[in-house]
């Protein structure tokens, strides 16, 4: 188990150096930062100084290896918009995505794990077909459209929820939280539907098709030829050996939840990180989209690593063997 | 005493071209303690029998008539969930591949504690020392250590040690053995049928052992019964058919074994195939392809008639001739 653990981690670490590479090439391609910082009318003497004082004068491994020494350390400079450390502007947005994505994730797995059970379990009801063909529907209308249709429909037209921002939130030590106050959690409602649809859609279809998968086992049909009742037979036979694959891909899409926020923050005016980034694009801040590069990426890499970790848990088979299978 | 009677079985699954009769009327009994083997080529219905005792058959496939009467009582027609208490407890099964008939997620403990508490109503105390006592029996070493092990931590034979233990641990008075030996190694086969034997001998369990080796059926079965497209045609104790087989197709599957030490023998085969279950001639279904055939093999359909220590369905005996 430590060495799984320990070559993980140097994956992880080579993948990280690969995903800072990646942006520190972005300083090098776009565009001239020196244009950034100073106002216009600043002379070639004052662009100069600025040049050298920043080092990038330095040669090219001189100015990479300083990238990523400071990278390691969570700094990745100043914000060419705000003048400010890129990892304060990160840190007081994350907790803005951390919640919605949060909130997300539950809503997608509490909706669609079990909706994937009934329709794996009842295949032939209507209510299985319409579900089928709602599901559909989730899967391939684009989130921003839905995002638009629910600010139509509960902000605009009945006028129940907020079409913007997150509310009035609570400052807890560096943290703010929209889940102590009313108009927080109202707020939350929306965008956390249009995050959430397209996981969830994903994961009942996904479980269906897994579940149906696995009652056409053969250990399935021993147990039911055992005479074992259906309850046990479909949520403890079945269910654990569906969530298997559910998990990889849930792993996997918990990464992209945190990047398509990026579209919903967009939408609803959430103040989270996705939206800074876009900001940041719109101003080419290179430290702004650099830093969150690197971030996204390393949640990817650490949710990954701890699903792998839950698939021990899961399934024995990964387990290490304590004991070989003897003959017979 | 009859333990189980099958009284003119018809299994039927309905396709886009009109129904599909894979069994067409079969009639057999069991007696309790009793071991008979169901032998036939692929396709001949012999699963289906299997599956259509248990009630498993799967859907859309159904018994369109007939009945199955266990101790007398039918249970062909009883609701799903009074079915659901035979099975296991009445009736067990054993499939094909023990590689795959375990929860591969649940330690085998799990799975033997789970099948006697549903049957026998134990706690899990008992149940998981009835469990220890299940593994022994079957033969498995150290049964207290594996017990919480998983089944990708036995070897095949194991596993189907395992399976064994979990079909026979609520104590059934049937067992459906359905091929239970084919996955194995032939090292291995000799071992779990000498097994599976001995268990139901000392449980007087009854066993209905499909299979198309005529050697498993020669070394542990006491009735053979022979299915040819979804009939039966002959059904005898097993040194009589072995030794002295009635009906023309039983005689072309003893011949088609191989003889040890007779090298120089042309291994004979029986010429054809069987025919498909769909537009079935008028005749037997086995005249196209039978040596001894005449010409009311073509037209009419043989009833079984008592020959031998049992019956077989051929012209060429009763009161044709």
């Amino acid at each position: 188990m430590f060495a799984f653990l320990l070559r993980r981690i140097v994956q992880a670490a080579l993948v990280m150096l690969v995903v800072a590479s990646i942006a520190f090439l972005m300083f090098r391609f776009l565009g001239d930062p020196i244009s950034n910082l100073l106002p216009e009318d600043a002379t070639v003497e004052e662009r100069a100084d600025l040049r050298e004082k920043i080092g990038l004068n330095d040669p090219f491994v001189v100015q990479y290896g300083r990238f990523i020494t400071n990278a390691a350390q969570g700094d990745f400079g100043q914000s060419y918009r705000n003048n400010r450390p890129v990892s304060d502007l990160l840190a007081e947005r994350f907790p803005a995505t951390a919640e919605l994505v949060l909130v997300a994730a539950s809503l997608a797995l509490a909706l669609g794990i079990p909706l994937g059970i009934y329709t794996a379990l009842n295949p032939r009801g209507w209510i299985s077909q319409g579900l089928q063909v709602v599901s559909l529907l989730g899967i391939s209308v684009p989130t921003f459209v839905t995002g638009i249709l629910l600010i139509l429909l509960f902000s605009v037209t009945l006028g129940w929820l907020p079409s913007f921002g997150r509310g009035e939130v609570v400052d807890l030590g560096g943290w703010t939280t929209g889940f102590l106050t009313l108009s927080g959690l109202k707020a939350l409602i929306l965008p956390s539907i249009m995050l959430a649809l397209f996981q969830m859609t994903l994961i009942m279809r996904l479980v269906r098709a897994e579940m149906l998968e696995v009652l056409r086992a053969d250990y399935i049909k021993f147990a039911r030829a055992r005479g074992m009742p259906n309850r046990m037979l479909h949520f403890k036979y079945a269910l654990k050996n569906t969530l298997i694959p559910v998990m990889t891909i849930f792993g996997l899409q918990l990464g992209g939840l945190i990047a398509f926020a990026i579209i919903t923050e967009t939408v609803f005016q959430w103040p989270g990180m996705g939206f800074l980034f876009i900001q940041a694009v719109n101003f080419s801040d290179v430290p702004v989209m650099a830093a969150y590069l690197v971030l996204v990426s390393f949640l990817f890499v650490v949710i990954n690593t701890i699903v792998d970790l839950l698939y021990h848990v899961v399934d024995p088979r990964l387990r290490v063997e304590k004991s070989t299978a003897r003959g017979v | 005493m009859t333990l189980l009677e099958l009284d003119n079985i018809v299994v039927e699954f309905p396709t886009r071209r009109g129904p599909l009769e894979a069994v067409k009327g079969l009639s057999l009994e069991l007696n309790e303690g009793q071991i008979l083997g169901l032998v036939g080529e692929s396709g001949a219905g012999k699963s289906i029998t299997g599956a259509a005792i248990t009630g498993l058959i799967e859907p859309p496939g159904l018994i369109r008539s007939g009945q199955v009467r266990l101790r007398g009582q039918r249970i062909d027609n009883l609701a799903p969930e009074k079915m659901r208490r035979i099975r296991g407890k009445e009736i067990g099964a054993i499939f094909q591949d023990p590689l795959t008939s375990l929860n591969p997620v649940y330690t085998v403990g799990e799975q033997l504690i789970d099948t006697m508490r549903v049957h026998l109503g134990l706690d899990h105390k008992a149940a998981r020392k009835r469990a220890i006592d299940w593994l022994a029996e079957v033969g498995i070493p150290a049964p207290e250590a594996r017990l919480d092990q998983y089944p990708h931590q036995f070897s095949g034979g194991m596993r189907q040690r395992v399976v064994i233990a979990l079909a026979l641990c609520a104590e059934p008075k049937l067992i459906i053995a359905d091929e239970p030996t084919t996955a194995l190694d032939v090292s291995v086969q000799a071992q779990i049928l000498a097994l599976l034997k001995r268990l139901c001998r000392e449980n007087g369990t009854a066993v209905i052992l499909v299979t198309h080796d005529m050697g498993v059926i020669a070394e542990t079965a006491d009735r053979v019964a022979v299915m040819y497209a979804g009939r039966l045609v002959e059904i005898g104790d097993v040194a009589q058919v072995i030794q002295d087989p009635l009906h023309p197709y039983t005689k072309g599957l003893m011949n088609s074994i191989p003889q040890i030490g007779n090298r120089d023998a042309r291994l004979t085969q029986i010429e054809g195939a069987m025919p498909g279950l769909r537009n079935p001639a008028p005749g037997c279904a086995f005249a196209p392809r039978c040596p001894q055939a005449i010409d009311t093999c073509r037209t009419l359909r043989p009833i079984p008639v008592d020959a031998g220590s049992g019956q077989v369905a051929c012209h060429l005996f009763g009161e044709a001739q």
